[in-house]
């Protein structure tokens, strides 16, 4: 394992208490903001003092709260990138990149800072100061700077949060190249849950500090291990459960039972599906042969380009001041085909689309 | 009669020496101190800013208390044979320790201006301290450097109250212009006070043009690039 943190901080809303190992794999770090992640990466770049805790690469220990070990920033050879790219505005593209390579040789530092140029696109630009740049080009150009100086970890806060949105599908793609072609540990820090998914292998979910998930990315976002997690992965039904029977359970909040395809070991309190996966039935003959079909009114609806969301009440017509039981998302083509059917609908929460969290 | 230009080369020589003086020690407190905070930082502030506050006639005495012969620094250099009460150098102690204050303030204000995470970026790169400063925070922190080294001038080639209690008034090594001046009147010559004082009055208002206009061109080639 390349990287290994241990790290406990007081912070003035709550105390960050993580612990994770990462190796060449992107280490995506999910959660909403405030609960400590910008802190972590802060903390391992020597930014940040943690109050206990070992923080060590490739076996390099860089804080050892028991030793008293503190190395300063400038010598762990961790790359930052910084949320706001912190480019040096007085510096061009070249000088920026070349900053950290002032104790190599003058004709090394030349080649370096040539290569991390044409990795990174940047041709072109090498005379260009920070604010001529686009928002992208200053994102490659903080980014060939932290690549330059060979880093054994690389460290990303948020970095695509300050790109203009169509922008970002573009250098999302080539963040993931580099990502790629990076050989070291690497931690990348986001709220969105797409993008953790689609530049992450593994997943760190935090919530106030504490670490709630930690693994594989699709191990994670098959099987939340609390509700928590499951909502922070964008899970957006969740209803309070107890055991019937080994493969079936009562769901309070939303009136049924459920079969369940999980053998229920420890006793639910939870049960979840997420949006995309509640099953609209078309017609009424392939609602009979199946599991957990039941009855469902439309309250509201809301749309994106191409999909739709509907707010569904499940049992009974819904009365005027009705909260919805359900919320869940079709593409629009699917939706045009059973809109115009006779209320009320039919949906199924098939049983290998839900999550139950155990006590 | 006017042949005796000596208290503006020994204001000028004063002046100069303790900006340069006052500027490295002033831009290097703030930025030892800008990485720090709480309550003793505090006091610290309180006391380097004293000399602003405290009348000039104070901060002379304490001076002569400590260079004087029995003070702890007077007795220091009078074991190397050197006594710095009455001499050029303590014209400027007297300038450096009144100017500090102004340097400080505004190269605190200067460097705070910088961004910290240029800096933590800088620190990540690999850069030491002293780089950070130097390729860092002295370039972007410049203007306001500039124009505290500028009024630390002005304050040393104004200095009376303390010159006067730790250097006295010995023409031709001690005497600056605003010592000349205090004497010429007290000697009733005031076509001596009179020139003296539009010769002040000429250095001040060509320092603060100087100054004036710098900043002007300063902000109006930000308008144009942006901040840099």
């Amino acid at each position: 394992m390349a990287l290994e943190v241990q790290i406990e901080k007081r912070l003035p809303a709550y105390t960050l208490s993580v612990a994770f190992a990462t190796g060449a794999k992107t280490l995506a770090v999910l959660g909403p903001s405030g609960v400590g992640k910008t802190m972590t990466l802060r903390c391992i770049a020597g930014l940040e003092r943690p109050d206990s805790g070992r923080i060590a690469l490739n076996n390099r220990v860089l804080f050892d709260s028991a030793k008293n070990i503190n190395v300063p920033s400038r010598d762990r050879r961790v790359g930052l990138l910084f949320q706001s790219y912190a480019l040096f505005p007085h510096l061009t593209v070249a000088e920026n990149i070349a900053f950290g390579l002032d104790r190599i040789a003058p004709y090394d530092r030349l080649t370096r800072t040539r290569e991390q140029i044409s990795a990174l696109h940047l041709d072109g630009l090498e005379n260009r100061r920070p604010r001529e740049l686009s928002g992208g080009e200053q994102q490659r150009a903080a980014l060939a700077r932290a690549l330059a100086i060979a880093p054994e970890a690389l460290l990303l806060d948020e970095p695509l949060s300050a790109l203009d949105t169509h922008l970002r599908s573009q250098i999302e793609h080539q963040l993931l190249d580099t990502l790629s072609a990076y050989r070291g540990a690497a931690l990348l820090v986001t709220h969105n849950i797409e993008e953790a998914y689609r530049l992450g292998s593994d997943l760190l979910v935090l919530s106030r500090g504490q670490a709630s998930a930690f693994g594989p990315k699709e191990e994670i976002f098959r099987h939340p291990p609390t509700v928590e997690v499951a909502r922070l992965t964008g899970c957006k039904n969740f209803s309070a459960a107890s055991n019937i029977s080994t493969n079936e359970i009562e769901a309070t909040d939303w009136r049924c039972r459920l079969r369940v395809t999980q053998t229920i070991a420890r006793p639910a309190t939870q049960v979840g599906i997420r949006a995309h996966q509640i099953d609209f039935l078309e017609s009424r003959s392939s609602s009979d042969a199946a599991d957990n079909v039941f009855l469902c009114w439309p309250i509201s609806t809301s749309e994106t380009p191409f999909r739709i969301t509907l707010y569904l009440k499940l049992h009974n017509a819904p009365t005027a001041n009705d909260q919805p039981d359900l919320q869940a998302e079709v593409f629009k083509e699917k939706y045009q085909r059973f809109k115009d059917a006779p209320l009320p609908w039919h949906v199924r929460l098939a049983p290998e689309s839900l999550v139950i969290f155990p006590k | 009669m006017f042949s005796d230009l000596s208290p503006v080369w020994i204001s000028l020589a004063t002046s100069i020496v303790a900006t340069a003086i006052t500027m490295v020690l002033g831009v290097a407190t703030a930025f030892w101190r800008e990485r720090r905070s709480g309550s003793a930082f505090a006091l610290f502030d309180g006391i380097a800013l004293l000399p602003l506050v405290l009348p000039p006639t104070v901060v002379g005495f304490l001076l002569l208390l400590l260079f004087g012969r029995h003070g702890p620094l007077g007795r220091l250099f009078l074991r190397v044979g050197m006594t710095v009460v009455f001499s050029w150098p303590a014209t400027v102690i007297a300038a450096a320790l009144v100017s500090f204050p102004l340097m400080y303030l505004t190269a605190r204000a200067a460097i705070a201006q910088v961004d910290a995470p240029l800096l933590q970026a800088a620190r990540t790169l690999g850069a030491s301290e002293w780089r950070v400063f130097r390729r860092i925070v002295v370039p972007l922190a410049a203007p306001g450097l500039l124009a505290g080294t500028i009024l630390s001038f002005a304050r040393a080639l104004g200095e009376f109250g303390a010159t006067l209690m730790l250097a006295g008034d010995i023409p031709g090594r001690t005497e600056t212009i605003p010592l000349a001046i205090y004497f010429a009147v007290e000697a009733g010559d005031m076509r001596r006070a009179i020139i003296w004082s539009v010769i002040d009055v000429a250095i001040s208002l060509s320092l603060l043009f100087g100054l004036y206009y710098w900043t002007r061109a300063q902000s109006a080639s930000r308008a144009q690039f942006g901040r840099g």
